[in-house]
C-alpha cells in the first residue's frame, strides 16, 4: 500500500525518533510494564507505523465491503443499511415462562429470538429422567415434546421472527419440533428462518455436552446441513462455534483456529453427501466470543472473515461469493463477568459489544451484569439490550463501514491473528483432521493450558481484573436482586409430560420409534423420520434413547 | 509448604462435578492448582451422580472432596451426596464446594456439612491454603 521509498524514509525517521525523542520520555515516565501482551500472547508494540503493514495490498487483503475477501464486511453498506440483529439468549422455567419472556423481548425492540434450553433437554433427557432431578427449567427452558414447543412459540408467528436454538446433540429433534410448529401455524418450510447451533464437534473439547461418540455426532450435524440445503432454504443449519472454545479458556487465536477447523470438517463431511459446496456453504454460520482485549477482538473478527473466505475459495473451490461469507453471531464473553461489584459488568459488556460491532458482526447478544451470580432478571436483560441500542443509535460507530481499517495496529494485528491461526490449521491437518485431534486430546490440552495460564496471570497480578484482584471492596454486599427459578417448575413439567404419555396415540409413537431405529442403523439421513416421530408426540428422551442404542454413548476423555 | 498429613501421606483430593452442566474450566483449574501444590488429585469428569461421586471417594480413599457445580441444581444434589457420605461412614472427609452458588444457599449448605463454598473469582491460592489447613489429619 505504501511506496517502497516512503517506507525507507519512515524507517529512518523512526530509528531517529527511538534514539532522540523516546529515551527522554522513558526516563521521565517509564513504561508501566516490561512487556505488553494480548490474550493470545502476541507482543503489543508501543507504536505501529506504516512499516508494520508495508506488504499490505489493499485489493488483495482488504478489498471493498461486500466483496472478496470480505475483511471490511459482508455487506456493502453494513450498518448504514441495516443494523445488526439484536438477539438476546433467553430461556428458563416452563415453556409458558419463556414464551412470556420472548414476547417481552420482542415488545422491547429485540429483532430475533434465541432459545436457551435446560440441561436435561440439552443432554437429551426428558424432564422426568432421574438425571434431570433439580435441573428442570433451571438454566433454560424445559422442552420434552412437541407439546412444550407449541406452548413456547404460542402467539409468535414463525414467518415473522427468526429463532436461534442453542442445541447440539439433540438439534435434529428440536429442529423437527420447530418445523412441526411451523406446519401447524401454516408457515411454509421455505419461510422458516433461524439457526440451530448443531456444532457437535466443539462439544468434545469446549462445551462438553456430548451425548454420542465423535463420528455419529458429526453425522447428526451433517444430517441437518444436508436436510436444510434440500428443504429449509432459509434455515442456518449450524452455528460453528468459537464461543464455547473461548469460554473454556482458549486464547483468541485458538478460538479462531479451532472454530475454522471445525468449519472445514463440516464442509468436507457434507461434500460426501453428494452436495456441491455452493449448495450449502452460504447457510453455514459462525459464533464467536467478544472478550476484553478490544483491538485483539476486532482483529480476530476481521481475520476470521478473511481467512474463511480464502479457505472456501482456495481449499473448497467455492464459486458463489456467498459461499465465502462468514456470517457471524457474537456474544460478549460470559467468563469475563465478575461476581464482585456486578454493575462493573455493564461497562465490560459495552466494550466487548463495541468490539463486535467494529468487527462487523451480523448479530449480537450482550450479557447481563448479574450473570456471574444467576440467570438475568428482566431489568438486567433490559440494560444489556439498551447497551446495544446505545451503541447503534447514539455512538455514531454504525455510520460508516469498517471504521478501523487502515489503522496500522489493527491491520498488523489482523494479519498476525490470521498467520497464527493458519499455523494451527496446518498442525491439525498434519494430525489427520479434527476427529484424530479430539481423540488425541490435542484441543483439550491446548485449552486447559491456556485456562490455567490465564488464572495464574490473574493470581500473580500480571492481569488486573477490577474488583477481583485490584480495587476490591472488602466484605462487599451484593446489591442486586437475583432471579430464582420457581421450584414448582419441575413438578408442573413432569405432570404435563406424564399426561402427554397417557393421552397420545402410543401405537403411533412405537411405530415411529421403530422406524427411527431402522433408519439410524441403515445410516440414512434422520431428519424426515425424526419429524414424523415428534409429530406423533414421541418425546425427546425417547427419540434420543433410540439413538443411544444405535450409536452408544460418549465416554469423556479426562484431561486436567 | 506442608502438603502431607502426619503419616507422611500426601493429601488426596477428589474434584467432582455433579449435575448436568459442563462448565469444567473452574474444576480443572482448581484440580491443577492443588496438584501443583503437591496434593494427589483425582478428577471425576463431568455429570457424575451423587452415587458415583461417593463411590469414587471411597475407592480412592480421599481426604478431601471438592464439588463444582454451575447448573443451579446444588440444593438437590449436595444434600444427597452428604447423605451418602454419612451412610458410607465417610464422615471425616472434608467437603468444600465451588461454582455459581447464591449467598443465601451457603448457610443451608454449611448446615448439612459442606465446610466452605468458594464463589467466582476466588484465587486458587486461597483454596490451597484452606485445604492444607483443614484436611483431616490421618
Amino acid at each position: 500500500m505504501f511506496d517502497h521509498r516512503k517506507i525507507e524514509e519512515i524507517t529512518k525517521e523512526r530509528e531517529r525518533w527511538e534514539k532522540s525523542t523516546l529515551p527522554n520520555w522513558i526516563k521521565q515516565c517509564p513504561e508501566r510494564q516490561k512487556e505488553f501482551k494480548n490474550h493470545s500472547g502476541i507482543t503489543v508494540k508501543g507504536l505501529y507505523t506504516p512499516e508494520d503493514i508495508k506488504d499490505l495490498d489493499y485489493m488483495r487483503d482488504l478489498g471493498f465491503p461486500g466483496e472478496y475477501p470480505f475483511t471490511r464486511g459482508l455487506h456493502a453498506t453494513m450498518y448504514r443499511g441495516r443494523l445488526w440483529t439484536m438477539r438476546m439468549f433467553a430461556g428458563y422455567g416452563t415453556a409458558e415462562d419463556t414464551n412470556k419472556r420472548f414476547k417481552y423481548l420482542l415488545s422491547e425492540g429485540e429483532t430475533g429470538l434465541s432459545t436457551a434450553f435446560d440441561y436435561p433437554t440439552i443432554m437429551g433427557y426428558d424432564s422426568d429422567h432421574p438425571m434431570a432431578r433439580g435441573e428442570v427449567g433451571v438454566c433454560g427452558v424445559a422442552v420434552s415434546s412437541l407439546r412444550d414447543m407449541e406452548i413456547l412459540f404460542d402467539g409468535i408467528p414463525l414467518d415473522r421472527v427468526t429463532t436461534s436454538m442453542t442445541i447440539n446433540g439433540p438439534a435434529s429433534v428440536l429442529l423437527a419440533m420447530y418445523v412441526a410448529v411451523g406446519d401447524k401455524q401454516g408457515v411454509s418450510r421455505e419461510k422458516l428462518g433461524g439457526t440451530t447451533q448443531n456444532d457437535n464437534l466443539k462439544e468434545f473439547f469446549a462445551q462438553k455436552l456430548c451425548i454420542f461418540p465423535p463420528k455419529p455426532s458429526l453425522k447428526l450435524s451433517v444430517d441437518i446441513i444436508e436436510y436444510c440445503a434440500r428443504h429449509l432454504p432459509k434455515w442456518n443449519p449450524i452455528s460453528i462455534s468459537g464461543y464455547h472454545i473461548r469460554e473454556a479458556g482458549a486464547t483468541a487465536v485458538q478460538e479462531l483456529a479451532f472454530t475454522l477447523y471445525d468449519g472445514i470438517a463440516y464442509v468436507e463431511e457434507t461434500l460426501k453427501r453428494g452436495l456441491k459446496v455452493d449448495d450449502f456453504a452460504h447457510r453455514l454460520s459462525f459464533f464467536f466470543a467478544s472478550h476484553n482485549d478490544f483491538f485483539e477482538e476486532i482483529a480476530k473478527f476481521r481475520a476470521a472473515r478473511r481467512l474463511w473466505a480464502k479457505i472456501m475459495k482456495e481449499r473448497f473451490h467455492a464459486k458463489n461469493p456467498r459461499s465465502m461469507w462468514m456470517r457471524m453471531h457474537v456474544q460478549t464473553s460470559g467468563c469475563t463477568l465478575t461476581a464482585q461489584q456486578p454493575l462493573n459488568n455493564i461497562v465490560r459488556t459495552t466494550i466487548q459489544a463495541l468490539a463486535a460491532v467494529l468487527g462487523g458482526t451480523q448479530s449480537l447478544h450482550t450479557n447481563s451484569f448479574d450473570e456471574a451470580l444467576c440467570l438475568p432478571t428482566e431489568e438486567s436483560v433490559r440494560v444489556a439490550l439498551r447497551t446495544q441500542q446505545i451503541i447503534a443509535y447514539e455512538s455514531g460507530v454504525a455510520n460508516t463501514v469498517d471504521p478501523l481499517a487502515g489503522s496500522y495496529y489493527v491491520e498488523a494485528l489482523t494479519n498476525e491473528m490470521e498467520e497464527k491461526a493458519m499455523e494451527y490449521i496446518q498442525k491439525i491437518d498434519d494430525m489427520g483432521g479434527v476427529i484424530p485431534a479430539i481423540e488425541k486430546g490435542f484441543f483439550q490440552r491446548e485449552i486447559a493450558d491456556s485456562a490455567y495460564r490465564y488464572q495464574r496471570e490473574i493470581e500473580e497480578k500480571k492481569r488486573i481484573i477490577v474488583g477481583v484482584n485490584e480495587y476490591i471492596i472488602e466484605g462487599e454486599e451484593i446489591p442486586i436482586k437475583l432471579l430464582r427459578v420457581n421450584p414448582s417448575v419441575e413438578k408442573k413439567q413432569v405432570e404435563r409430560l406424564q399426561k402427554l404419555r397417557r393421552e397420545r396415540d402410543n401405537r403411533k409413537v412405537k411405530e415411529a420409534l421403530e422406524k427411527l431405529h431402522y433408519t439410524a442403523e441403515k445410516g440414512e439421513n434422520l431428519m424426515p423420520t425424526i419429524i414424523e416421530a415428534v409429530k406423533a408426540y414421541a418425546t425427546l428422551g425417547e427419540i434420543m434413547d433410540v439413538l443411544r442404542k444405535v450409536y452408544g454413548e460418549y465416554k469423556e476423555l479426562i484431561i486436567i | 509448604m506442608q502438603n502431607e498429613s502426619k503419616s507422611g501421606r500426601k493429601i488426596r483430593v477428589l474434584i467432582a462435578k455433579p449435575g448436568l452442566d459442563s462448565h469444567d474450566r473452574g474444576a480443572k483449574v482448581v484440580a491443577r492448582a492443588l496438584r501443583d501444590a503437591g496434593m494427589e488429585v483425582i478428577y471425576t469428569g463431568l455429570r457424575q451422580t451423587p452415587e458415583q461421586i461417593v463411590e469414587a471417594a471411597l475407592q480412592e480413599d480421599v481426604d478431601v472432596i471438592g464439588l463444582s457445580i454451575l447448573s443451579g441444581a446444588h440444593m438437590t444434589l449436595f444434600p444427597r451426596i452428604m447423605e451418602l457420605l454419612k451412610e458410607k461412614g465417610l464422615t471425616d472427609v472434608l467437603v468444600f464446594a465451588g461454582g455459581i452458588i447464591p449467598e443465601e444457599d451457603v448457610s443451608e449448605l454449611k448446615k448439612i456439612g459442606i465446610k466452605e463454598v468458594f464463589g467466582p473469582g476466588t484465587p486458587t491460592e486461597k483454596i490451597i491454603k484452606y485445604v492444607l489447613k483443614n484436611a483431616p489429619k490421618r
